[in-house]
């Protein structure tokens, strides 16, 4: 938490160490009373002192600032009001600083030890917990209601209903229902299959055991048993059963460990414990009310109290076990269920992201109006065609012979109602007839080709990270074409950028600056304990120099410095240190576990140094210093915060004296460092610091003080009097905390490498040639962002950078006003160099704007932000620095709702969570810091390098094969459509089809699907090669060059010229013969199932078999299937087919329907491939003839060519 | 890499991806999963497009002619008589005169054969404007009863002719019902012309479609007769002009075959037809024509699928001369970076 980063992960853990520390701190003990006193009498010492100071919390903590403000409780949620995520002031940290008390209407009441009370009048929820979404009777209404959400299925279902009036009955009842039953089929067997999962994995997880306390005895109890108000005992590497407030543990402190892996994904270990006031009870007599807060899904947050022998306490979220979790190094934790079953945080919490909704579909739906209109209008001109045509024969339908509405026999008429009726019936039967004008073959597709996509995604071994062996995942299967259309990307820094290792580089001791480090395994790291060799797990490069000062010349000032320095370092920090067993048992590994990567950079840096932390406690620490096994007493700790960004603690050493050392930020600590000795060392100091963060290093200063016993008095009265307080205690902490740290020595500064990731600088040039504007969001101080933005190549030295970095509303508003002069200046100064000097390299000066995040919170929700707008979006590179998490997700907001451009955002910690779920797109990064992020996002991947290859190399073709893909399936479902209007314009206008309501039904399930599936995944219309070699082809997808309302026009223009390509030339071929209808039928179908297939072969960039076998399966399959419906005798086509497949007449029409249909296009194509060529037409004639043109022998083009016919059966 | 191996490597990766990430298998890395299947990557390249319109228009255009030529080898003879063959008289007063049951329905045709006629000269009549393809007729049928005794009494698709006092009708439906009752009797030079009427229907429906154990029954019985009636002693199979007639045209202006004369017929002979008119189509402004026609391999007398070709092939070779000519006056280098629009732009090329 010392580090200058703000707090990221809202871990109640660094309360933890606070309130132990208080537990030793008690009263004005004599540090060598304190170090003699043994655990027994400091524990008694404990047991009577009055309500503690847990809430000294972490949440009180974070509303205190409003810089690092982040209301956890907006997560995942997206109801929270806007209004509540930026506070505007900083001024709300007193008032926050107090226990909210929980009022009894909003509370829970838990009586400890006596389920039945607590469970009366309100029963709460058991502890089973049901993750299915169906049981065996709602399983089907209940999924059918969930499938026809998809407005496309409510559609069809509503046709097929028509269709089964027995005056609209235009496909037998089977035919009409088969489709949309196959669909819903499908995906309700898939659905109950993974629901029969869930159901398993329920029943597993309800029956496991956990030992209760039922009679005054801990038995075996099943989980899905246990009821709120039970004890409940928990063993080492046992998972929780539920929701629990600990009241003891086997550590005689209350001290329990748990890992969150399941919970948050860090691995690390948070500690919890018990109040003292429940430890010392045996848990058969334990009684007491706990008042809760309702259920709630925030996994940082808990309030509570307890009443207790009287008394009442507070709890906090650090005294509360959350079910999901494990105990370790623990060997038993008693707690009280508070929160069972669905109630739980975990089940609460385990609703998955918001779906969106891919850009694509959104246009595809404009376009999916357009043909429903067009359906109209072909419905309405069959309509009144009928319509006329039955009033002109109005007279003679009694008796016409292919009319006959008079039904002789009985003397009714049969089957007709008037004209008005009939046109009204006429229309219904033509939207049947017609439905397929709006492909529901197309939802399905695109499902398919979206699973298939995501295969490659994930199979992709270019995005796969081989360090960590984490693969690329996709979670979100319907947005993968909008990875082909990103303008923005917003990116984290730690962790994104950089690798969130962080690595002690060099440090400035008493002035002198030891920065050679070098890696030296040996030396200094290990120390022998017992026989047994202890190391660290991991090395740090040691700067010889400084290790002989440290060894060397005790009881200069250089060395009781240096000393003093790496004892800040072992000492000040929340670092658990665990012991890990080794293969070799005379090994052991130190592991540094904590929250905060700096700290456990520092550590291990202090361990290389010769002070290795070795056992923390609550009241003690021990350190080997120098091979030397020392205790010291921990007497104070001030936990890091936002406000005083900065961590002190208060040692009590071997050597009688107390100590304050102190570590913080830069600009926090030279405000209380005594000036006035040491100025020398202070400007070097300070001289280094600049050097350390130009070179992107995160610093830290560390300070120290002895106390003098009438200091420590002072001070322990007043920690003493805070910490008791109820209300206003976070505020008064801090107020003791700020007393203290004062006229510090300085010992000197670290800096810290926070490593940046492999590529970062190569992606981030990538994406920039891409037309993709890059954002850096970072929470890190303005200097290091920049510094890391020029060590990333997203600032270069010709830049003009424009800083906001104010503290009022009118700052800002002047800053972003002289920001918009400067651009506009900019603007017109390259614009006029570009009139003068055309044809030299951009003349335009690159702007960068870089801006913090208190001039956001003016900025952010106000009128500034159309401001913010025009400065931003007329930059090159911006830069966010020391922003909260909402302000994060406020940022791309920004963007999302001014332009139509599409966001994409990428981050690895809990803090991106807002971001990556407000972008279009959103990205996590699984690395250091959990799984929230990935668990939050729609793509994860390994590294921040694999973006350009998700976005340039898949999202490319994503995106050309998903647009394709739509115009393809609105084009050849229109064809037939055409087709069939056509042929009703001869039939009287009744609404018969030539081709067998079998083929209709096929057609675009069976016939011509297929290729167009395999097309969408597979298809490639450039290598991989060339596009990471030119990432400006990503433009085509930015600009919707394959997809827009030009594309469609032409295309529905094509598709009517094809349409009366295929009716009309069998039809006058025809026209004075004895043909019959089933013929011309068969005819019509193959003809239009050929003509669609060599359309989507004309488009195919790319044939490997799999293209040859769907596209030339699916023609030989029509024409079985139309040999097969031909070979049944009771339907009218029978033997049709081999009829008319005997005459010359029918392959010539077949050869000449395809030539003519395709002519115009293929014209077309040629012409435009040729003069008009598009950016992806040269790359692609680059691949196939760029070796002779370009010189460079290393490009060795697509050997692939070459041997097309090695891989086609 | 042949199919089995691309598909098991394809099985592999789907269980992967769903494995944990822990599982670290190394996945098998093929070229099907990276995307890299051999392929072949046609780009329309000037000289494939000049060759394909070129080859397009060289096999459109004999194909056109040899067409065209067929077709003109067909000789035709069509008579429309449905006029004619209503005497003066009754000009006025066409329904009544064929709903009439006691006028004389006897015409008498002469033709002439323009060009001599090798057997077996094909006798059609032709109808216009006639929907055989309406809906409601065309669903008016019920081919269960058609092709098997046993289902006799399905009929719940035929109506409004589906029963007649009581009873099935056999064959039932719209269709049957208005089966085609001229007739036509040929004479050359006063010597009768054979017209056969065996086999003119598709051998298949014969076998399979129209039962041999299928008698017509309770036809025609109905209030209002629509066509001929059939003799209730020949099984449904035997029944060539129904069966004709119960394959429905696809277009409204359709050909039915009435028979075959099997002798030829030479240039100016003199053909007298004795129509019996019976068949009434005034009712709707139908046209009935009698058709005596020879074939060729594209079937009857045709010219469009000539002209078509002809056309086709025509507008290939002119857009393949087109291109050849833009190619030479406008020509790219394929692949060069320097027409790409970023380079174009800073190049200073107008974009």
């Amino acid at each position: 938490m010392a580090s200058g980063r703000p707090l990221l992960i809202p871990s109640p853990q660094g309360a933890n160490p606070a309130a132990r520390t208080e537990t030793n701190s008690a009263g004005p003990i004599p540090p060598a009373v304190a170090k003699s006193s043994s655990r027994r009498s400091s524990r008694s010492r404990n047991a009577d002192r009055t309500p503690s100071s847990s809430e000294f919390s972490f949440a009180a903590e974070l509303k205190a600032s409003s810089k690092a403000t982040f209301s956890v409780e907006n997560f995942g949620r997206s109801d929270s009001k806007p209004a509540r995520r930026y506070p505007s002031k900083r001024s709300d940290s007193g008032r926050l600083g107090s226990q909210r008390e929980i009022s009894d209407d909003e509370a829970r009441f838990v009586y400890i030890n006596d389920a039945d009370r607590t469970n009366n009048p309100v029963r709460f929820p058991n502890n089973s917990i049901r993750t299915t979404k169906y049981s065996i009777l709602t399983f089907l209404p209940r999924n059918l209601f969930e499938q026809f959400h998809r407005l496309a299925y409510v559609y069809f279902l509503v046709l097929a209903g028509l269709n089964q009036v027995p005056q609209l009955d235009v496909y037998s009842p089977v035919a009409s229902v088969l489709p949309l039953a196959f669909v819903l089929g499908v995906t309700a067997v898939k659905d109950a299959y993974e629901d029969w999962r869930r159901h398993r994995s329920d029943r597993n997880e309800n029956n496991r055991m956990v030992s209760a306390l039922v009679d005054a005895k801990f038995r075996p109890k099943r989980w899905k048993d246990i009821r709120v108000g039970e004890i409940i005992r928990i063993a080492a590497n046992e998972s929780i059963p539920c929701d629990m407030v600990l009241l003891s543990t086997s550590d005689p402190t209350g001290v329990a460990y748990v890992q969150t892996i399941n919970l948050d994904g860090e691995s690390n270990l948070k500690t919890r414990y018990a109040k003292q006031e429940t430890l010392s009870t045996p848990p058969e007599s334990m009684s007491g009310l706990i008042r809760c807060e309702k259920p709630n899904r925030n996994i940082y947050g808990f309030h509570a109290n307890i009443d207790v022998d009287g008394k009442r306490v507070s709890l906090g979220p650090s005294n509360i076990i959350l079910r999901g979790c494990e105990l370790k190094n623990t060997n038993w934790a008693v707690g009280a269920a508070v929160y069972t079953g669905k109630d739980t945080k975990v089940m609460l919490n385990s609703s998955g992201a918001p779906s969106k909704r891919s850009r694509l579909e959104t246009h595809m739906n404009r376009e999916t109006i357009f043909l429903a209109i067009s359906l109209t209008a072909l419905c309405s001109v069959v309509t009144i065609l009928a319509g006329l045509w039955l009033h002109r024969h109005r007279d003679e339908l009694n008796y016409l012979p292919y009319y006959r509405k008079k039904n002789f026999s009985d003397g009714d008429n049969y089957d007709y109602y008037g004209i008005g009726w009939q046109t009204v019936f006429t229309f219904m039967m033509a939207v049947i007839q017609f439905q397929v004008m709006i492909p529901i073959a197309l939802y399905i597709s695109m499902e398919l080709v979206r699973l298939g996509q995501a295969f490659f995604m994930i199979q992709d071994k270019g995005m796969r990270d081989e360090k960590t062996k984490s693969k690329f995942q996709c979670r979100a299967l319907n947005i993968n074409e909008d990875l082909g259309q990103i303008k923005y990307v917003f990116s984290d820094k730690t962790g994104t950028l950089t690798e969130n290792k962080m690595e002690f580089r060099c440090a400035s001791v008493h002035g002198m600056d030891f920065s050679g480090g070098q890696d030296d395994e040996e030396n200094g790291l290990f120390i022998s304990v017992n026989g047994q060799i202890w190391r660290p797990k991991m090395s740090v490069k040691t700067d010889p120099e400084l290790l002989n000062v440290l060894r060397g010349g005790k009881g200069t000032e250089k060395a009781n410095r240096a000393r003093d320095f790496f004892l800040a370092l072992a000492t000040c920090n929340t670092i658990v240190p665990i012991v890990i067993e080794t293969p070799d048992p005379a090994t052991k590994l130190i592991d540094y576990q904590g929250e905060s990567p700096d700290e456990q950079a520092l550590v291990y840096a202090a361990a290389a140094h010769g002070f290795m932390l070795m056992e923390r406690t609550s009241g003690h620490i021990i350190v080997n210093v120098l091979g030397e096994r020392q205790r010291f007493d921990v007497l104070g700790l001030h936990e890091f915060d936002s406000d005083r960004k900065r961590m002190s603690v208060i040692i009590g050493c071997p050597d009688k004296t107390v100590k304050l050392f102190v570590k913080g930020a830069d600009n926090s600590m030279f405000g209380v460092i005594e000036r006035s000795i040491n100025l020398d060392i202070i400007q070097a100091t300070e001289t280094h610091l600049h050097a350390y963060s130009s070179l992107g290093l995160r610093t830290l200063v560390i300070g120290m003080r002895e106390l003098s016993r009438a200091e420590f008095d002072d001070w322990q009265s007043a920690y003493e009097k805070a910490s008791t307080t109820l209300f206003g205690r976070g505020g008064l902490l801090r107020a003791v905390a700020a007393n203290v740290e004062c006229n510090l020595h300085i010992l000197g500064a670290s800096g810290i490498e926070d490593k940046l990731q492999q590529g970062v600088p190569e992606a981030i040039e990538s994406l920039r040639q891409a037309g993709i504007k890059v954002w850096v969001l970072t929470g890190d101080k303005q200097e290091t962002a920049i510094s890391i933005g020029y060590s990333c190549k997203l600032l270069t030295s010709e830049m003009t950078q424009i800083v906001i970095n104010s503290h009022s509303k009118d700052y800002c508003r002047k800053s972003l006003e002289d920001a918009i002069a400067m651009t506009d200046r900019l603007a017109a100064m390259s614009l006029g160099a570009q009139n003068t000097i055309t044809g030299t390299e951009s003349q335009r000066v690159p702007i960068a704007l870089i801006i913090d995040g208190t001039s956001l919170v003016y900025i952010l929700e106000t009128e500034l932000e159309e401001e913010l707008f025009k400065v931003a979006t007329a930059c090159d590179v911006v830069l966010c620095c020391r922003v909260a998490p909402l302000q994060k997700a406020g940022i791309v907001a920004l963007i999302k709702n001014r332009t139509d451009d599409m966001t994409l955002a990428i981050g690895d910690g809990a803090n991106d969570v807002s971001m990556i779920q407000m972008a279009d797109v959103g990205v996590g990064i699984s690395g250091q810091e959990g799984r929230q992020a990935v668990m939050a996002s729609d793509f994860a991947m390994g590294q921040f390098r694999f973006l350009v290859t998700l976005l340039l190399v898949h999202g490319h073709w994503n995106y050309q094969r998903m647009a394709y893909m739509i115009l393809y399936n609105f084009y050849r479902n229109a064809v037939f459509v055409f087709m069939l209007f056509w042929y009703v314009l001869y039939t009287a206008f009744s609404l018969t089809t030539a081709i067998t309501e079998w083929s209709s039904v096929l057609y675009s399930v069976i016939y011509t699907a297929l290729p167009t599936i395999v097309v969408g995944i597979l298809d490639k219309d450039l290598s991989r090669k060339t596009l990471l070699k030119y990432p400006q082809l990503y433009g085509s997808g930015q600009r919707e060059e394959r997809y827009n309302l030009k594309l469609f026009i032409l295309t529905m223009m094509d598709t009517v010229w094809q349409s009366l390509a295929i009716f009309f030339i069998p039809f006058l071929a025809y026209r004075h013969s004895t043909i019959d209808g089933s013929s011309l039928g068969d005819i019509w179908t193959l003809a239009v199932v050929i003509l669609v297939n060599i359309h989507l072969a004309l488009d195919v960039f790319r044939w490997n078999w799999i293209t040859h076998a769907s596209m030339w399966g699916c023609i030989v399959a029509t024409a079985i299937c139309v040999i097969i419906i031909d070979s049944i005798p009771v339907l009218p086509g029978y033997w049709s087919i081999y009829h008319v497949m005997g005459t010359g007449l029918f392959w010539l029409l077949l050869l000449g329907i395809t030539v003519a249909g395709m002519v115009p296009r293929f014209a077309m194509k040629a012409f435009t491939e040729y003069f008009m060529p598009s950016d992806i037409q040269i790359a692609r004639e680059l691949e196939k003839f760029g070796n002779l043109n370009e010189a460079t022998a290393s490009e060795i083009p697509m050997s692939t060519f070459s041997q097309p016919q090695q891989g086609f059966i | 890499m042949n199919s089995k191996g691309a598909s098991t490597s394809g099985g592999d990766g789907t269980r992967d991806s769903s494995a944990p990430r822990r599982n670290s298998k190394k996945p098998k890395y093929s070229r099907f999963t990276q995307q890299e299947l051999p392929a072949c990557k046609p780009i329309l390249t000037p000289a494939w497009i000049i060759t394909a319109f070129a080859l397009v228009g060289l096999v459109f255009v004999p194909i056109g002619l040899a067409s065209l030529s067929a077709s003109e080898q067909v000789v035709e003879i069509v008579d429309r008589y449905d006029i004619d063959c209503i005497p003066e008289q009754f000009q006025n007063h066409q329904l009544a005169y064929m709903q009439s049951s006691q006028t004389n329905k006897t015409c008498t045709r002469n033709l002439i054969v323009p060009r001599k006629m090798n057997s077996p000269v094909y006798v059609y009549y032709q109808l216009d404007n006639f929907y055989q393809n309406h809906r409601r007729y065309v669903k008016s049928r019920s081919d269960k009863q058609l092709r098997s005794k046993a289902y006799e009494h399905v009929t719940d698709s035929c109506k409004p002719e589906d029963k007649a006092n009581g009873s099935a009708i056999v064959p039932c439906g719209l269709i049957a019902w208005s089966l085609f009752n001229d007739t036509y009797k040929f004479s050359l030079d006063s010597k009768v012309l054979e017209v056969n009427k065996k086999n003119i229907a598709w051998k298949s429906d014969q076998d399979h479609k129209f039962g041999s154990d299928v008698y017509p029954k309770n036809f025609q019985s109905g209030e209002l007769i629509g066509g001929a009636k059939l003799n209730a002693s020949i099984p449904l199979s035997e029944q060539e002009d129904l069966i004709v007639w119960m394959r429905t045209a696809a277009l409204p202006t359709f050909r039915k075959l009435y028979g075959k004369i099997e002798v030829d017929l030479e240039l100016n002979d003199k053909i007298t037809v004795v129509i019996q008119n019976n068949y009434n189509t005034y009712s709707f402004g139908g046209k009935k024509k009698l058709v005596l026609s020879t074939t060729t391999w594209i079937g009857g007398k045709n010219d469009f699928l000539g002209v078509a070709y002809l056309t086709v092939g025509g507008l290939c070779l002119f857009l393949s001369i087109c291109f050849v000519l833009l190619y030479v006056f406008k020509p790219r280098t394929l692949g060069d970076p320097s027409y790409l629009s970023w380079n174009r732009n800073a190049a200073g090329h107008p974009s």
